[in-house]
Formats: structure tokens, sequence, C-alpha cells
């Protein structure tokens, strides 16, 4: 189900735009591997309408897809019935991605970065999807609380790199 | 996603269509394991119709090259990545673990 309202309010101020000319998508998916196809779609929609190019949209897509994965993976570990709520905001050039889970919380400093360097036997896969969503988005951030959950926010712009 | 398995003398190919998440890499990884477990170890990979990977394929794959190098006995090479796909290997550093063929058929011939 997807809930989307649109503010307008020209002729805007660059700060008064980015206040103002907001639009707001969410949905709610079942915690599981065969909705990531909905949930690369649902945000790829978003992107479409800021205007990416196709490559942002793919970067988009795969850094919510490896989102995904982990709350799925990692947050609903052993719990049955989990939910992710995805919200995404536009504003202008860019895209807000915030995805609330309320799963097992998780300290993001705790991850090791991957070395993506190392050789064949000594190369890791843990930590490869949060390594992925840092380099494919502008900002990546994670709270948690034990009132609302947690809430995992990345944030594209348009034509930066990546 | 589909997956299709050509037996040449030299090799075998995996042929992957549409895309490879959390919940199709499992399929990537029987396909490769059905082939190493019956003492093949020559692979190749082509990619010309996948349209997506997420870092679940990347696993799927570099645990099947470790089995694939182990003694020298042969590699899973790559062939016709898909633009954004080696996009996303590269900034994982994946396309140092394995070599890539702009043709298929010239990756048959690699081995």
């Amino acid at each position: 189900m997807i809930f989307a309202f649109l503010l307008y309010e020209p002729p805007p101020s660059a700060d008064e735009e980015a206040a103002f000319s907001v639009e707001m998508r969410k949905s709610t998916f079942d915690a599981n591997f065969h909705n990531l196809d909905e949930i690369r779609e649902f945000v790829g929609e978003a992107a479409r309408q800021v205007g990416f190019s196709e490559k942002e949209i793919y970067s988009i897509q795969l850094a919510a897809d490896e989102a995904s994965t982990n709350i799925i993976e990692h947050a609903y570990a052993g719990i049955e019935n989990g939910k992710i709520e995805i919200d995404c905001s536009i504003a202008g050039d860019e895209l807000k991605i915030v995805m609330r889970d309320n799963g097992k919380s998780f300290n993001p400093s705790s991850v090791p970065e991957p070395n993506v360097k190392a050789d064949l036997s000594e190369r890791k896969i843990g930590g490869l999807g949060m390594y992925l969503m840092r380099k494919l988005m502008d900002e990546v951030s994670y709270e948690s609380s034990p009132k609302t959950g947690n809430a995992l926010t990345m944030i594209k712009r348009k034509g930066d790199a990546g | 996603m589909e997956i299709t398995t050509k037996k040449f003398k030299s090799c075998d190919m995996v042929v992957v269509n549409g895309r490879i998440d959390s919940s199709t890499a499992p399929q990537l990884t029987e396909a490769l394991e059905g082939i190493t477990g019956d003492g093949r170890f020559k692979i190749v990979l082509d990619m010309s119709d996948l349209e997506y990977m997420s870092s679940a394929g990347f696993r799927a794959l570099l645990s099947s090259q470790r089995v694939c190098k182990r003694y020298n006995r042969g590699e899973i090479v790559l062939a016709v990545i898909p633009e954004r796909v080696k996009e996303a290997l590269e900034l994982a550093g994946f396309t140092e673990l394995f070599k890539t063929f702009d043709d298929a058929v010239e990756a048959v011939g690699s081995f």
C-alpha cells in the first residue's frame, strides 16, 4: 500500500523549496527476501521521479536491497512476521530513504569495513552490504531507540559521484 | 531469475537471466555446486542477460571461486558483464578475483 501526498508552494527560494516542495512515499513490506524485487521497484519509482540517471537509480536500488537484506538477515534473525517500513521523501534534487524495523539493533561502527583488495583466500563477505550502501549513497546514518525501533537513513543527491 | 547450464568439452557454461538477489542467489549457488559436485571446475558465467546482482550474488560467486581454484584445478570466469553489474563488482573489488571477457565464446576458448 502506498500513501503519497504533495505539498507545493511556489515561487520558492532554494531553502523554501527544500522545506515545502516535499513529496513523501511510504510503504510497508513483510521482511522477506521475496519482497526485495518490490522494494527495489518502490525506491526506483521515487528515484525516477527525482530524475536520477539510470546509473544512479541502479545504485539507489542496490543500496535499498542491501539495507533490506541486512534487516531481514540480522535485525529479524529468528524473529517471524517482521516488517520493514520505507519512507521515500523527495525534495528538489535529493532523495531521502528511511527504512524502519523493530528487530534487533546493531552498532554500525562495529561492522568492520571489508578489505576489497584482499586475495581470494583472505576475502570476507561480511560487511559488504554496509560498505556498498556507504559507497553508493551520499549519506548513511542509523538510529536505534527501544521506543521507536531502528531507523536507517540514506540520502542521495542528483549528480554527485556514484 | 532463470539459469541454464551447458556442458562443453573444456568447460561448463552457466547462463544467468534476470536478477540475482538474496532471494535468488541460492539458485546460482545450486547451479555452480551442481557442476563442481560433478568434479568439473572450469566454469564460464555468461551474464549477458543479467539485469541486476546484489552482494548476495557476489557471495555465491566468491565461495564457488574458492572451490574451483583449489589445487589449481580450475576457475570461474565472467563473460559479458552488464555495465551496471560491473560497476558494483568493481566497487566491491570483485573484478580482481575473476577473469572477465567481453565475449562468451572467447571465455570458453580461454580454457
